[in-house]
C-alpha cells in the first residue's frame, strides 16, 4: 500500500486492491507459513463503538500472525468517560502498540486521529462514513465468486448510511464493474458518495427504487439492512421494508449463479431458507474477513519493520 | 460608489454614503447581503477597534445590487482573499495607501480553506471537542469537509465560523 494509514478505499488504486486480495488468498491457503510472522507484535483496538465480527476478526487475524492485542475495552470503562479526546486517546495507545485499529461513531475520525500517529492505522468504521478492511474482504469474497471485472452488482439496502456501501462503491470502480444501488428514496446513497463514483473515470452507476428491474442481470446482490430507526414514521418503514427483502420466490426471477452477500448483522433482510442455496456467500464472506485483515495487518507491520522474512 | 478611489479628487468624496479610507482594503463587487459574511470569514467584529465601513445593496454596474466593504489600516493577505471567493466569486480587491489604489485584483479560488467554516455534519468529528481545526476542499460552486466528506453546494456563508 501506498500509505501506511488505511482511512478510505479512496486511497486504494486496482494494483493496491490486488495486491491486498492476493497477499490473502496466499495466507488463506497456507496460514502455518505466517503462524509466527509478527511474534511480538501488539495490535491496539480502540472500538468506541461495539462491534462483534470486526473486532474478534481483527484480533483473530493478529494472533494468526503470532501477534497479540491490547483492547482499549468498552467506552463506559476507559478514560473516553472522563473526557479524554480522541486525540489524546490515541496518542497514548500507540505508545503501546505497532497498529491500531479505531471504529469510532464520528465521520472522520480515523482521518483526524491518523493525523496524531506515526504507526499504522486503520479505519474500522467511522459513523456512515468508511469501512475500508469491510470493503477488503468482501471483494476478496466478490472475486471468489463472480470475478472483478466484467461485473454487474447489485447494493441494496441503507444506502445512505451505510458505511460499508459507501467505500464498496468506491473500490469497485476501479474495475470494469456495473453497478446498481436499490433503494429507498429517503436511503439513497449521500450526494458526496454519488460524487466521488461521477469523479471515478468510466464508472457505471445507476439508481433504482425496485429490484425487481435488475434482478436476473445481476452477478451479486449485496444487501444491507434497512433500519427501522432511519425512519422517523413506522409506517413509512413498514411500507419500504417488505419491498427490500430476499427470499425463494423472489430469486425465482434471479439467474442460478446470483451470489448474494450481507455484510452482517442481517435482521429480516435474507430468509432463512436462502442459507442453504448456492447463492449464500455471507457466512463465508464473514470468515473472509480474517484472511483478509491478516494481509491487511502483515502488509502494514511489515512496512514499518515488523514480521520475519519467509 | 464602487469605484470612488479611482475618481477621487479631494474634498467632495469624503461625503460618499460609504467614506474613503487612507490606507487599507477596499472589497467591492461584493454579492448584495454579503457584506457581513465577508467581515465574518475575514475575523473582523469592529472589538479590536477596526475602523470599517460597509456598504450594502448599493447600485453597481455590474451586478443589480453589490455590497462593498472597507477596512482601514488592513492590507488582506492572499489567504484572506482566497477565501472570500467563496462568497464573494466576484469581489475586487483594492489596496489603498494615500488614498490611492496602488493594487487592484481579482480573487481567486483556492483549493482548500483551514479554519474558516464550521462543518455543518453533526457526526463530523470536527463538530466535537477534538483539537482538530476545519478543513474544507474547494469544489465547482461548492466546499467538502476534509474529514467527513459533506459537500456544502448552498449557503456556504452560514458556515462561516465566526467563534
Amino acid at each position: 500500500m501506498r500509505h501506511d494509514h488505511l482511512i478510505t478505499s479512496k486511497q486504494l488504486s486496482r494494483a493496491d486492491i490486488e495486491a491486498i486480495l492476493d497477499r490473502a488468498a496466499e495466507i488463506d491457503a497456507d496460514r502455518a507459513a505466517v503462524a509466527d510472522r509478527h511474534a511480538g507484535s501488539l495490535l491496539g483496538l480502540l472500538f468506541f463503538e461495539p462491534s462483534t465480527r470486526t473486532k474478534m476478526s481483527f484480533e483473530t487475524a493478529m494472533k494468526r500472525l503470532g501477534g497479540d492485542v491490547v483492547d482499549m475495552g468498552s467506552v463506559e470503562s476507559s478514560s473516553v468517560k472522563k473526557g479524554e479526546t480522541l486525540a489524546d486517546t490515541v496518542r497514548v495507545i500507540e505508545g503501546y502498540a505497532d497498529a491500531l485499529v479505531l471504529r469510532h461513531p464520528k465521520q472522520g475520525a480515523a482521518k483526524m486521529a491518523s493525523e496524531y500517529v506515526d504507526v499504522p492505522l486503520l479505519n474500522a468504521g467511522d459513523g456512515a462514513g468508511h469501512h475500508p478492511t469491510q470493503t477488503m474482504l468482501d471483494l476478496y469474497t466478490i472475486r471468489e465468486n463472480a470475478g472483478l471485472d466484467d461485473l454487474t452488482i447489485g447494493i441494496m439496502g441503507d444506502l445512505k448510511y451505510g458505511r460499508t456501501v459507501h467505500s464498496l462503491a468506491h473500490a469497485l470502480t476501479n474495475f470494469d464493474t456495473r453497478q446498481h444501488f436499490i433503494s429507498p428514496e429517503s436511503l439513497q446513497l449521500p450526494r458526496e458518495v454519488i460524487y466521488d463514483l461521477h469523479q471515478a473515470q468510466d464508472a457505471q452507476v445507476r439508481e433504482h427504487e425496485t429490484l425487481e428491474d435488475i434482478l436476473p442481470s445481476l452477478d451479486v446482490l449485496y444487501v444491507t439492512r434497512i433500519q427501522q430507526e432511519r425512519f422517523p414514521d413506522k409506517d413509512e418503514y413498514q411500507k419500504v421494508a417488505g419491498e427490500y427483502q430476499i427470499d425463494k420466490r423472489i430469486l425465482e426471477a434471479a439467474r442460478d449463479d446470483l451470489t448474494i452477500m450481507h455484510p452482517l448483522p442481517r435482521v429480516d433482510e435474507i430468509a432463512p431458507e436462502i442459507d442453504e442455496t448456492e447463492h449464500a456467500a455471507y457466512f463465508e464472506q464473514a470468515h473472509n474477513g480474517v484472511p483478509v485483515r491478516m494481509a491487511l495487518l502483515d502488509l502494514l507491520l511489515s512496512k514499518n519493520g515488523g514480521g520475519a522474512d519467509e | 460608489m464602487s469605484d470612488d478611489h479611482e475618481h477621487h479628487d479631494g474634498n467632495t468624496d469624503h461625503e460618499l454614503r460609504v467614506s474613503k479610507i487612507r490606507d487599507g482594503t477596499v472589497i467591492d463587487h461584493v454579492r448584495g447581503g454579503q457584506a457581513l459574511n465577508v467581515l465574518a470569514i475575514l475575523g473582523i467584529d469592529g472589538s479590536k477597534g477596526e475602523e470599517v465601513s460597509v456598504g450594502m445593496n448599493v447600485p453597481s454596474d455590474r451586478f443589480a445590487r453589490k455590497d462593498i466593504v472597507k477596512v482601514e489600516g488592513r492590507e488582506l493577505s492572499q489567504d484572506e482573499v482566497d477565501v472570500l471567493t467563496l462568497i464573494a466569486p466576484d469581489a475586487t480587491i483594492n489596496i489603498v495607501r494615500d488614498y490611492e489604489v496602488v493594487e487592484k485584483h481579482r480573487v481567486e479560488r483556492p483549493d482548500v480553506v483551514v479554519g474558516v467554516l464550521s462543518c455543518p455534519n453533526d457526526g463530523c468529528i470536527t463538530t466535537g471537542n477534538e483539537p482538530v481545526t476545519s478543513r474544507f476542499d474547494v469544489l465547482e460552486g461548492a466546499v467538502r469537509c476534509s474529514y467527513c466528506e459533506t459537500i456544502v453546494r448552498e449557503e456556504i456563508a452560514a458556515l462561516i465560523d465566526t467563534a
